[in-house]
């Protein structure tokens, strides 16, 4: 079978979801978009053990072939564990807004449309092959965040998050898709495969540093890195079901699995390997430090993502440091990457589930009103408990051994010689270290003030209780897999990550086997990690007990300096001062618009026919001035002076009648009757028209016009006249290719079946035309209709208020 | 305007006629002879026009039933359709066919898919012009 449509069946299933929601009443909607996700982790799964022994599967479908751009769907390591992962935690999210969303209060039918939407665009980001397919499934993803976290549109809030998601996540991939571009002309080919094997070909061409930056903007504005995170805690306003699955688990991973897939082409560059494991770095420490200053449960775990995503992408590019060194420790990283990535998204999910359950039974997710639920919610206590040490990266959980190979690497990166890294790279454990403590002080402060100390029931909107079995299913699923993940590193690492690991440095290895790391939780009693989570431990306690006391650091920062003030201040900047631009021309006059586009046109066209030498007068081929054409001119040119002197519309109308019926006298004279005919038509039915239209119109008004305007508006007028004649004269006399009339002669009755042409040529030869001109066409009559019918309605309306 | 136009009114019964029945003749010259949807389509325009002038709004919609914005959205269909139809013979967009026929009573005569996109033009132009003409003119 070709899997690549697999891709699209959540997007086909969506086609169907709003039907459902409307007639089946009794069942609630989520149960049937349950098994899309389901049926897709059964289905992919089957590949694991092809992916473990180092194959990879491929399935294509031409989209453009002539532009080079297909759907294709490349199932290796890499590509299929986020498969996994989204299809995986989809189900059980999709399993956990059965109960989160209520059947009867909200819009299920737009909710899980977007949320399938979003499937597909996932899959497709992480199977395909073709860059550009890559890049639309890109934005697509960009979109259903930007729907889904508008869900509650009626809320500011909602919108405002919203909108700041997607200016930043689509602008980046703006300037991804200018990499893309970039790498693709270099590369000479669309596929990430072949831009790989063909790399040495290009990497040396000044413009490769360039795309590198231009695609890390993608990835850094999609996984949140500084200083592009500022979207993600507002990103907090959509749904919990939708916080946990797109801004945890999935979407924000976007950025990582982009910068994996393209470490293999990447790794040689400098510039590369400094701004992941920098920023990278910078993000993990940043998001951990402001994660404590929270007071909202879903903003603590957005910054607690933001910093988790820094730390994989400092490990992506201390992956990518295993290409300029043979010493084994490099290696490390990348498998260190990989697992953590696999433990965040499981202990992750089910934080973000806990939080929204607190929200949904106590009404408040604000930190401060919150405290003593443990004795009320004992399951969801316990699922926090192991989520929030897992994150903290204690014992006995999946979340401390990757943390310890992370802490592993990072003490590896001050071996490294090249790119400063002797100077600089005790930067890198330092920093780590230090983040690790708050990231110990943050969970448990997001752990053990909601669930323990002094109970403050009575100032909650709700009276708190344990959650219905059927919302705790998911993150308990959760909770366990945290746990096993510690007892079965291997086996995962096997199956899962290795193949990864693989993928994503292909020139390293020829069998996964060779990628995997064996992870033991006990490295014996001289290893420098270990004494590295003691002291972590050791210090994030004294701090999580004393943290009353230095909190109010937080309060220094003033809100001006913040970066989301930098964001809102580009934004009314750019609004207010386009505003102001735009107003600068735009004085809503007709006149004057019509004023700027005429000259432009006749200024245009006069300067380039005597700059380009285009102006050509061939006196022979004119034809024969005759009686009848000099009369009927003379016509044309008094219909015209009418229509300027009259005093009154209606004897305007009347000339300018006249003067479309001797332009169709001469369409007469000239043997085109096909013109004629329409011309007479026409003009008879707009004079109609305008007798019909003109009693709605003013007097006749001067506009306050002086006599300066009327120079200029004459000098203007005659400026256009000019030009159309020039350019008439010229064209006739200067026939630069051979007309195609001669064509047309020649095959009108041969390949089109017709004997007049110009009706040839507006139904087949230049059928497109006529196809957009008819779709002009009505779209303008139903506009005039919308229009008038609006303005009466609107009038109504005004007439029943007072 | 209550004022007695008899004579108007007489002759736009008749006139209407001849005009709408020269258009159809000129829609269906169109292919090899002067004329086609567009030119036909509008000439029908200025035969309900005319209707128009000599009748009011309410009488003509009443002797013409048709909601023209749905005849605007039958031509577009036609025409898009003709277009499109050629995608399932598997030959490129917007490729026409036509072929001979012996018809009773018309003889040996060409039908091609040209006549069915011209014909949703047809329509269009009726529909888009007298939509037009219904909503600025009925706009008290």
């Amino acid at each position: 079978m070709e899997f690549v449509w697999l891709i699209f069946l959540p997007a086909l299933a969506a086609l169907f979801i709003p039907t459902l929601f409307r007639r089946v009443a009794g069942i609630h909607t989520g149960w049937f978009v349950l098994i899309i996700p389901v049926v897709l982790f059964v289905y992919y799964s089957t590949y694991v053990p092809l992916t473990a022994s180092g194959e990879h599967a491929v399935s294509s479908f031409d989209w453009i072939p002539s532009l080079g751009i297909s759907f294709v769907s490349y199932l290796d390591g890499l590509s299929l564990l986020f498969t996994l992962l989204i299809t995986g935690i989809g189900a059980l999210v999709v399993l956990y807004s059965i109960f989160y969303l209520d059947r009867h209060k909200e819009k299920l039918g737009n909710f899980y449309v977007y949320l399938l939407l979003f499937m597909t665009a996932m899959l497709g980001v992480v199977q395909s092959d073709n860059i550009i397919s890559l890049y639309l499934f890109w934005e697509l993803t960009s979109i259903s965040s930007f729907l889904l976290i508008g869900y509650w549109y009626t809320r500011d809030g909602s919108r405002f998050g919203a909108l700041k998601s997607m200016m930043i996540t689509v602008g980046g991939g703006l300037m991804m898709l200018g990499g893309f571009v970039i790498l693709g002309i270099l590369g000479d080919t669309y596929s990430i495969r072949e831009l790989i094997s063909g790399l040495s070909d290009y990497s040396g061409d000044p413009l490769f540093t360039l795309a590198a930056v231009l695609l890390l903007f993608g990835a850094f504005t999609k996984s949140a890195q500084f200083p592009f995170y500022i979207w993600l805690p507002d990103a907090m306003e959509a749904p919990t079901p939708v916080s946990a699955y797109l801004h945890s688990a999935t979407m924000v991973k976007a950025g990582l699995y982009l910068v994996a897939r393209f470490t293999p082409i990447f790794a040689g560059s400098s510039v590369w390997i400094w701004l992941v494991s920098g920023i990278g770095l910078l993000t993990l420490m940043w998001g951990s430090f402001f994660a404590v200053k929270q007071t909202d449960l879903k903003g603590i775990l957005a910054f607690s993502t933001v910093s988790q995503l820094g730390l994989i992408m400092s490990l992506l590019g201390a992956g990518a440091i295993a290409y300029h060194s043979d010493d084994t420790l490099f290696r490390l990283a990348m498998f260190a990457a990989i697992f953590h990535l696999v433990n965040h998204a499981v202990f992750k999910g089910s934080l973000f589930m806990i939080a929204g359950i607190v929200d949904h039974e106590t009404g408040t997710r604000d930190i401060r009103k919150l405290g003593g639920l443990m004795s009320v919610m004992p399951i969801s206590f316990t699922v926090a408990f192991i989520g929030g040490l897992s994150m903290a990266g204690i014992p006995p959980f999946g979340g401390f051994l990757s943390k310890e190979l992370f802490l592993e690497s990072m003490v590896a990166l001050k071996h490294f010689e090249l790119f400063n890294f002797d100077t600089w790279g005790i930067l890198f454990p330092v920093i780590a270290w230090i983040a690790s403590v708050f990231t110990f002080v943050y969970s448990f402060y997001f752990v053990f003030k909601t669930f323990t100390g002094e109970k403050k029931f009575d100032k909650l909107p709700l009276k708190p209780h344990e959650a219905p079995i059927g919302m705790l299913i998911s993150p308990i699923i959760l909770a366990v897999s945290v746990i096993a993940l510690f007892f079965i590193p291997n086996v995962v690492g096997k199956w899962l990550v290795a193949p990864a690991v693989m993928a994503a440095q292909p020139q390293l290895y020829s069998m996964p086997s060779e990628a995997a790391v064996p992870v033991h939780a006990w490295h014996g009693i001289t290893s420098v990690p270990m004494w590295l989570t003691v002291g972590v431990i050791v210090i994030g306690t004294l701090l999580f007990t004393s943290i009353k006391k230095w909190q109010p650091v937080y309060g220094l920062q003033p809100e001006k300096l913040s970066l989301n003030a930098l964001y809102d201040g580009v934004m009314t900047f750019s609004e207010k001062g386009m505003n102001k631009l735009s107003r600068f021309y735009m004085n809503g006059l007709i006149r004057t618009y019509l004023l700027y586009m005429f000259s432009f046109f006749s200024v245009m066209t006069i300067v380039v026919l005597f700059a380009k030498g285009a102006f050509e007068l061939d006196m022979n081929s004119l034809s024969p001035i005759t009686l009848f054409a000099v009369l009927n001119s003379i016509v044309a040119i008094l219909g015209t002076g009418m229509v300027i002197m009259s005093k009154n519309r209606i004897s305007a109308i009347i000339a300018l009648g006249a003067v479309g019926y001797s332009v169709a006298l001469f369409f007469v004279l000239f043997k085109a009757p096909d013109l004629a005919l329409t011309q007479l038509v026409i003009e008879t039915i707009s004079v109609a028209l305008f007798l019909l239209a003109f009693r709605h119109l003013p007097a006749l008004k001067t506009h306050g016009e002086t006599k300066k305007n009327k120079v200029v508006n004459g000098i203007i007028a005659g400026g256009v006249g000019l030009s159309v004649t020039l350019v008439a004269l010229s064209a006739h006399s200067n026939k630069l290719v051979a007309s195609i009339s001669q064509f047309y002669k020649d095959t009108v009755h041969t390949e089109a079946g017709g004997g007049n042409i110009v009706n040839v040529i507006l139904v087949d030869y230049r059928g497109f035309d006529t196809l957009f001109e008819i779709a002009v066409l009505s779209i303008a009559g139903i506009a005039v209709l919308g229009m008038i019918r609006l303005r009466l309605s609107r009038k109504e309306s005004d007439d029943e208020k007072e | 305007m209550k004022k007695n136009n008899v004579i108007l009114q007489t002759t736009a019964k008749v006139t209407f006629f001849i005009i709408f029945l020269f258009s159809i003749h000129i829609f269906f010259a169109g292919h090899f002879a002067p004329g086609g949807g567009f030119v036909g389509g509008l000439l029908t325009t200025g035969a309900i026009v005319l209707l128009l002038l000599a009748f009011d709004l309410e009488t003509v919609q009443a002797t013409l039933p048709f909601n023209f914005t749905v005849v605007i959205g039958i031509g577009l269909l036609l025409s898009l359709g003709t277009a499109a139809g050629s995608i399932l013979f598997n030959v490129p967009f917007f490729t026409h066919a036509f072929a001979h026929f012996d018809l009773p009573l018309f003889g040996d005569t060409e039908l091609h898919t040209a006549m069915i996109f011209d014909s949703g033009v047809y329509l269009v132009v009726v529909g888009a012009a007298i939509t037009i003409i219904q909503s600025i003119g009925g706009d008290e």
